[in-house]
């Protein structure tokens, strides 16, 4: 069976959940061969192995992480001129997504990107599900030249537990000068918030203009149901909540199974980045917000009143 | 310093897009288009860079006729002259095959390799935001992308990049191909002098021909990826609306759990 090259998507070992989708993705296409870059190799194998990884090729050289995408592009291009996999997938993060961008090019293959679905194609190949124009049509895709290339949303698929051997394979790679164009030279870390990743939450609390700068009743909802915390633009424009926090075309698309909308119109470049979510909630002073066309349950009322009664009940509901 | 914007023509967000029935393409004419929301902040920040120095800025695109009006757009804003790549071969391009005719045209309109390329962050239909990593490829330039501050120094650009994880800064050596974010600036309007002016500003149109892209590499049948089908998603149905009167929280507790969600 050929091989399908996961790029591992990790923190110094820590493997990410989006992984563990990816290598569960593979297997329905062949066996799933990891590729972990940077140090941390040791944490990662047993997570690798857990969801099924039969090989990890290793990368240590400081000449990949030092640097942005183009380096880890050069080694998945030789691993795909070494072994032929049947595929290769993708975090679609940034940084994924750039990384395929280059790596479509050097391999003249095709590339498909914010996949939510992945399936073996009919008569090979893969077939490719993703959503578009703000979540308001599904499109179904196929790759049509050189090795399907595909970047993969979070929670496109549950994890599915497999043992593999991951065995592993330091791989040397000579990186090119011109891939070390660009350098890190300095890197600070975010303050770990506690909370879930937004992408890959299973609940995402959001705030919009109608927190009027205060997140404390939205923060404390999020933390009773363990959800992550989103804003909208209008919140983010405003300074009260990082960009990284961002829900909408300009920010982070999610896709989780419980959004709470708290304070938040619902322009179209919101909805762009939640209306795939499975339930939706809002609570909003005005009853003709267009957020509210989309809601399975919706309270016209204000959220600093709403929410803190709907937190209460919620810690007491839970004991 | 001398700058090449690349933009993008794109049905308006807050118009119905949809597809072309017969071959799966995005429609580009039946709808309301426009200059890339997106696309507007490396614009507003390639006139920043160059009105603090000098040099000029060109725009390029690549679409149909109506893509004129991204470029009128971007004109209108301040900048220099603008390209345009039109050839009816070609529709349905997908990124990589963009990126191919993106690439001659940059250079083409730099006269060799530009000192520095920008670009929005993403388009605001396709939103694969793969486009600005491939043309850096195809022109072998170091690539800095979601730029939310930029300086140049000399022959360095420096970068600061809010990642989830860690705000990062990154240096590149010019030439180089800088993707910027919503949070770099505050695009201007159009002045009505700056209105004005455009209409003398040069406009080139360029066929595949004019790029030495031969017809075969590019357009629908070249694509190597195809959309095989596209489903309009029904719209969600309103579910439950209740008016707070003192329990709307308990209310939206209640729904919580008979949900599971709690």
């Amino acid at each position: 069976m050929s091989e399908v090259l996961v790029l591992v998507d990790h923190a110094n070992g820590t493997v990410r959940k989006t992984t563990a989708e990816l290598l569960t993705i593979a297997r329905r296409l062949g066996e799933p061969s990891a590729v972990f870059v940077g140090d941390g190799f040791d944490a990662a194998k047993e997570t690798l192995a857990k969801f099924g990884a039969e090989k990890v090729y290793r990368v240590e050289s400081a000449d990949v992480t030092d640097y942005l995408v183009a380096p880890q592009a050069e080694v998945l291009a030789q691993l795909v001129a070494d072994k032929s996999p049947a595929a290769v997938l993708i975090p679609s993060n940034s940084a994924g997504k750039e990384i395929a961008a280059r790596l479509a090019v050097k391999t003249d293959s095709g590339l498909i990107t914010d996949a939510v679905d992945v399936q073996a194609g009919e008569g090979g190949g893969v077939s490719t599900t993703q959503s578009v124009f703000a979540g308001s049509y599904t499109v179904k895709a196929s790759v049509t030249k050189g090795t399907p290339i595909v970047t993969v949303k979070p929670n496109s698929a549950a994890p599915e537990e497999a043992a593999g051997a991951a065995a592993d394979e330091v791989v040397d790679v000579t990186i090119s000068d011109a891939a070390k164009g660009a350098k890190i030279t300095e890197s600070k870390a975010k303050e770990a918030s506690g909370r879930p990743e937004l992408t890959e939450a299973a609940i995402v609390v959001s705030g919009g203009r109608g927190t009027g700068g205060d997140f404390g009743p939205v923060e404390a909802f999020a933390d009773s149901l363990g959800a992550a915390v989103g804003a909208s633009r209008a919140a983010v424009d405003a300074g009260w909540y990082p960009h990284t926090s961002q829900v909408g075309q300009t920010g982070k698309q999610v896709s989780p199974q419980l959004y709470v909308a708290a304070g938040i119109s619902g322009a179209i470049q919101h909805r762009a980045g939640m209306q795939t979510s499975k339930t939706i909630i809002a609570v909003n002073k005005d009853e003709e917000a267009p957020i509210f066309e989309l809601v399975d349950f919706g309270v016209v009322g204000d959220l600093f009143q709403v929410l803190p009664q709907a937190t209460e009940a919620v810690k007491a509901a839970k004991g | 310093m001398n700058i090449v914007v690349c933009v993008k023509y794109v049905p308006d967000a807050q118009s119905d897009r949809t597809f072309n029935e017969s071959d799966n393409t995005t429609d580009r004419v039946g709808v309301d288009g426009l200059l890339s929301e997106l696309d507007e902040y490396a614009v507003e920040e390639a006139l920043k860079l160059v009105e603090a120095g000098e040099g000029e800025v060109t725009v390029v695109t690549i679409g149909p006729d109506e893509a004129a009006d991204a470029l009128k757009k971007a004109l209108q804003m301040g900048a220099d002259k603008a390209v345009h790549v039109k050839d009816d071969a070609i529709h349905g391009s997908d990124a990589i095959a963009t990126s191919l005719v993106l690439a001659e045209a940059v250079k083409k309109a730099a006269g060799g390799t530009p000192e520095l390329v920008l670009t929005g962050m993403a388009s605001t239909d396709g939103t694969m935001s793969v486009v600005p990593a491939m043309l850096a490829e195809r022109l072998g330039l170091p690539q800095v992308t979601f730029a939310s501050e930029l300086t140049v120094d000399g022959q360095q650009v420096t970068i600061r990049r809010d990642g989830d994880a860690a705000s990062e800064t990154i240096v590149a050596t010019l030439p180089a191909l800088v993707s910027v974010t919503d949070q770099i600036n505050e695009p201007r309007y159009p002045s009505f002098k700056g209105i004005m002016a455009a209409k003398k500003k040069p406009v080139e149109e360029w066929s595949l021909a004019d790029l030495g892209v031969d017809a075969s590499q590019v357009g629908l049948d070249a694509a190597w990826t195809k959309v095989e089908s596209f489903t309009k998603r029904p719209p969600r149905e309103q579910g439950q609306i209740v008016t707070d009167e003192g329990d709307g929280g308990t209310k939206l507790a209640e729904f919580l759990t008979a949900q599971k969600f709690v």
